[in-house]
């Protein structure tokens, strides 16, 4: 029981080491630049308790449940012995498909963490309100979710493969530039934010596990070069899907006043 | 009391919601394929707990105290009419929340590993950590700066799609010519740097900024911040992998 509580106090001061200097920047400009008083300021310092309060333990909990059995199964779907069952067959000769758990379990891990990502909730919440409610929170993240969940696959499919990353993001950007031409307007700004938002506390480590493991057993694959780029892979694919989910929105809502006019 | 009691639990229903996706996706994975028993099940109870509670409390400060100051930051500034102090607290937030942020930090000092072993630095513990050091005031150097550009867009109302493909083409330019070993930490690095505190502070400030400019439409102007945040770390990390 100590032990715990010790626990949570460690994490709640490298929390608050972490939050130190955006408070600082944040009261200091607000006291010596604007100087006025923060309307309702004892709400908002409730408010950064509350953020305080809920990350540390967060984290604390991730390290003590997700991440360890998150990395225990990455580290075991990628395992020679697991992939061809016994050792001797250890193949001279990889195929791509072999490794089909491991996309599988890279779609899953992608979009499970993406859904418990907060600072994607923050930015739906905000996209819900500005909105006027046309963007739904729940629409918004699975969007994410499904293009982060596709982006992880297919980076896996490439640390296997060993192609180089810079061909697929560049195919990825000419995808991007050429939905942007026919997205909707007023979703674009918000899809190229939704590629940075998702990943952040949650999906980091698990997907970094994923891609480390993977570099780690596949003969041939640098752990340093090939073990990271999976995150690259989950900021891009984001921006397209959440492009490809305002036109299916904006598609859906045409129809039926052209059923109408008939 | 009672009220607000009902409110907890109902939040706290919300996060289990939001965390039940992964527990899902493990129990299957775990059960049906790996075929292994869940190790620790005491642990890890505690500790899905404690993520339900901190998620439905971070969620909670988040709408009274982070997104609150952001918009009323926003609105201060508008009023002041000052842009030089706007552009700077905007460069300090960008630069001071990337420059302490621990995964930023871990994917430094990893890339000081690589660099090493590309035999680019010595391979030494100060050059490595120089190196490593570097690349994070690089990196946080070049979020403030997008934060600077990003605030400008907004308060111009320059629309964002050729900001972010001219910055695609850059980035596909200086691929060509950055030596290979920094490339995939240059594209890591524009995920790493916004974190769970930055992003919603930074969502708000921009929202906020929209909304108290004549004119500006907060859903087309107000967000794109974070797009920015995370594409100039990539064109600045490849032109310190160039200039080492």
């Amino acid at each position: 029981m100590i032990d715990l509580l010790v626990e949570i106090l460690q994490m709640l001061l490298a929390t608050i080491v972490d939050v130190v200097p955006i408070a600082g920047i944040i009261f200091g400009f607000q006291f010596l630049v604007i100087r006025k008083p923060v309307p309702n300021l004892r709400r908002v310092i409730y408010g950064f308790l509350y953020v305080l309060l809920g990350l540390s333990l967060f984290l604390l909990g991730l390290e003590k449940a997700l991440f360890p059995l998150g990395r225990l199964m990455a580290e075991q779907l990628t395992n020679p012995a697991f992939i061809y069952g016994n050792i001797e067959q250890l193949a001279q000769t990889i195929h791509w498909s072999d490794y089909y758990w491991v996309y599988i379990f890279a779609f899953a891990i992608g979009f499970s963490t993406t859904i418990a990502e907060p600072s994607l909730i923050a930015v739906a919440i905000k996209a819900h309100q500005v909105s006027g409610g046309a963007i739904g929170v729940w629409g918004l993240r699975i969007a994410v979710a499904i293009g982060v969940a596709v982006g992880i696959s297919l980076g896996s499919y490439r640390i296997v493969t060993g192609l180089p990353i810079h061909y697929f993001i560049i195919v990825g950007y000419i995808f991007v530039v050429i939905q942007t031409a026919y997205a909707p307007k007023m979703i674009i700004p918000l899809a190229y934010d939704s590629g940075g938002v998702t990943t952040s506390t949650v999906t980091v480590p698990l997907v970094a596990a994923l891609g480390l493991g993977l570099a780690e057993t596949i003969p041939g694959r640098s752990v340093l070069i090939d073990g990271f780029g999976l995150i690259a892979f989950a900021s891009l694919f984001p921006i397209m899907s959440v492009m490809a989910y305002a036109k299916i929105s904006e598609y859906r809502a045409m129809k039926p006043k052209e059923k109408m006019k008939d | 009391m009672k009220g607000s009691l009902l409110a907890l639990v109902k939040s706290m229903g919300g996060s289990l919601r939001d965390l039940l996706p992964i527990i899902l996706v493990i129990g299957f994975f775990q059960l049906f394929v790996l075929q292994q028993p869940i190790p620790n099940v005491a642990d890890i109870f505690l500790g899905t707990l404690f993520v339900v509670l901190g998620l439905t409390f971070f969620i909670y400060g988040l709408e009274m105290g982070l997104f609150p100051i952001g918009e009323s930051m926003a609105n201060a500034f508008a009023r002041k009419g000052s842009v030089m102090w706007l552009l700077i607290f905007a460069f300090a937030l960008g630069f001071g929340t990337t420059v302490a942020e621990p995964a930023l930090i871990a994917v430094a000092a990893e890339a000081g590993e690589v660099a090493a072993n590309a035999g680019v630095i010595a391979d030494t513990r100060e050059g490595k950590d120089s190196y490593a050091n570097g690349l994070r005031l690089t990196v946080a150097f070049s979020v403030g700066l997008a934060i600077v550009i990003g605030v400008l867009r907004i308060l111009k109302g320059w629309p964002i799609q050729y900001m972010i493909i001219g910055g695609y083409i850059m980035v596909v330019i200086m691929t060509a010519f950055a030596p290979d070993e920094i490339i995939g930490i240059a594209y890591d690095s524009g995920g790493v740097t916004t974190s769970t505190i930055t992003v919603p502070l930074v969502t708000a400030l921009g929202v906020g900024l929209a909304s108290s400019i004549r004119g500006r439409n907060p859903m087309i102007d107000g967000f794109g911040l974070i797009a920015f945040a995370s594409l100039t770390p990539m064109i600045f990390v490849m032109v310190y992998g160039m200039i080492i």
